[in-house]
């Protein structure tokens, strides 16, 4: 019999990582890669907001996270360049979630547990909040498949043959900020875009079809956590940062395999 | 071949970012019409393109599309990362899944077999741009829109390639809407040119427009010869002075 606590903190970092990778593969094809960071940062500004108002923490998230990135959306190439429209949010949402904390200082939160993420102190709430969020994101994800994929590949293409592509972007973000808002306990805001870029880049290797790549990225995704996990509880590791450094290596094999393949 | 009314505009105006490119269009294109939009850089005529496909909101004016109307958008080129795995084959099935034969027959037609397991964001220009055709006639247009499709192909290439576009519009009987500044040998596979400065300039069969005072200050006498080569490489299927007159 596996004990409880190692079951839970295991199905946590393969519930995530298996939404993440999916996920993942649209924010490389949309090129959202700074997206997800800004997304994440804006999680901790909704972590201090939770605890200012008393909100449950995961629902603070998400209307932080959903809130910067409409805004990021609507503002973005109108006002300014859509990167800088990132970077400001990004950065501001991060600097005042940390400005915020320090303010409720007597509230004695330890930040570093959303930052880097605290998988350990995963309970069975936690869990079932992270199984739904992620059924609820695959579950748009598989509904919206096709009309997200074509809006990825060219804008005007998707509007003439019949779709709408700012909708399927807008529904993209909600997957996004839920994934960020059941994820940011177990790999922490700094880590979550590794999750969401990483495998996704490691299933690209060997990847000829978008469907493909989706499933190998969510196959990488939970090898990601698996080892991570592993490597965390054998050295004593932070699990975060221990699970993005496992899916480095495994992107790294996977790219120096396909090298030495095509060299011979 | 000209029929029923496939998109009105009337008087349509765009902005972009608070900008004003065009204003006051009233256009048209009717069933199996071949129709050029030409125009220098930034007189509007890709907005005009993104406009009627639906993807720009008019500031002013209206658009009508027929009910059920269905359109093949023949983008410039895909912006695909490289990141973006995506066979030729999956490709043509992305937006509208046909029957089997109907695709087998899309993909003979236009050649491109040989390279239904490579990746898009791999091929040379001339493949991408029957693979893009390809991908806007599966499923049996009504309404073919090419923005600027032969940009990047050579002189001989673009020549045939419109030459394929004229004889898909004979076989499948769609329309076709293209935009293009690339004057020399667009104009006379086109039952109407307009040109597009910010407005219509003008408009008319080929002949008319290419002689028309407001086309040659915009584009000068210069082009004429190069549209002449192309007339002539047309020209061997008709009689003389029929230029493109056919219906």
């Amino acid at each position: 019999m596996i004990d409880p606590f190692l079951m839970r903190v295991g199905l946590a970092a393969v519930l995530v990582a298996m939404t993440a990778g999916p996920l993942g593969c649209f924010v490389l094809w949309r090129r959202m890669v700074f997206f997800g960071d800004t997304i994440s940062h804006a999680a901790l500004l909704g972590v201090a907001l939770s605890l200012a108002t008393d909100l449950p923490v995961t629902a603070g998230v998400l209307l932080v996270a959903l809130a910067v990135s409409v805004v990021v959306l609507q503002a973005g190439g109108r006002f300014h360049h859509t990167d800088t429209v990132l970077g400001v949010a990004s950065h501001s949402a991060l600097a005042l979630g940390l400005v915020s904390v320090s303010l409720l200082g007597g509230v004695g939160v330890d930040l570093m547990t959303y930052l880097m993420g605290d998988i350990l102190s995963v309970g069975t709430a936690d869990l079932f909040q992270i199984a739904i969020g992620g059924a609820v994101a695959l579950g748009l994800l598989v509904w919206r498949w096709k009309g997200l994929l074509v809006a990825s590949v060219d804008r005007e293409m998707a509007v003439a043959h019949g779709f709408a592509p700012r909708r399927e972007a807008l529904i993209f973000t909600v997957m996004l900020a839920v994934l960020v808002a059941v994820a940011i306990k177990v790999v922490g805001a700094l880590m979550i875009s590794a999750l969401l870029v990483m495998p996704a880049a490691t299933a690209r290797q060997f990847s000829a079809t978008p469907e493909r790549m989706a499933v190998l990225a969510a196959f990488c995704g939970v090898l990601s956590a698996m080892l991570g996990l592993f490597v965390s509880f054998a050295l004593d590791t932070p699990t975060g940062p221990s699970i993005v450094v496992a899916a480095l290596v495994l992107l790294l094999v996977a790219v120096g395999g396909r090298w030495a393949a095509a060299q011979n | 071949m000209s029929g029923e009314t496939l998109v009105r505009t009337k008087g349509l105006t765009l902005e972009i970012d608070g900008r004003r490119v065009l204003s006051g269009v009233d256009f048209h294109i009717d069933a199996g019409e071949i129709v050029t939009i030409v125009g220098p850089n930034g007189s509007g005529k890709s907005s005009f393109l993104k406009a009627v496909v639906g993807a720009l909101v008019p500031a002013g004016g209206g658009i009508w599309r027929r009910p059920g109307l269905r359109m093949g958008y023949v983008p410039q080129k895909l912006h695909l990362d490289p990141v973006f795995p995506l066979t030729v084959r999956r490709f043509l099935t992305l937006t509208r899944r046909p029957a089997a034969e109907e695709l087998d027959s899309v993909i003979a037609r236009l050649g491109i077999a040989p390279v239904l397991g490579q990746q898009v964001a791999g091929l040379s220009g001339g493949q991408l741009q029957r693979v893009l055709l390809a991908h806007a006639l599966v499923g049996k247009p009504d309404l073919l829109i090419l923005d600027e499709a032969a940009q990047g192909l050579d002189q001989p290439a673009v020549a045939g390639f419109y030459h394929l576009i004229e004889e898909l519009r004979r076989e499948m009987g769609c329309a076709v809407l293209m935009v293009s500044h690339d004057l020399h040998v667009v104009m006379s596979a086109s039952d109407r040119v307009i040109c597009l400065n910010g407005h219509i300039c003008c408009e008319g069969t080929p002949t008319v427009v290419s002689e028309a005072p407001e086309y040659r200050q915009l584009f000068g006498y210069g082009t004429e010869g190069a549209l002449a080569l192309y007339r002539h490489v047309h020209d061997h299927k008709h009689e003389e002075g029929e230029v493109c007159q056919h219906d």
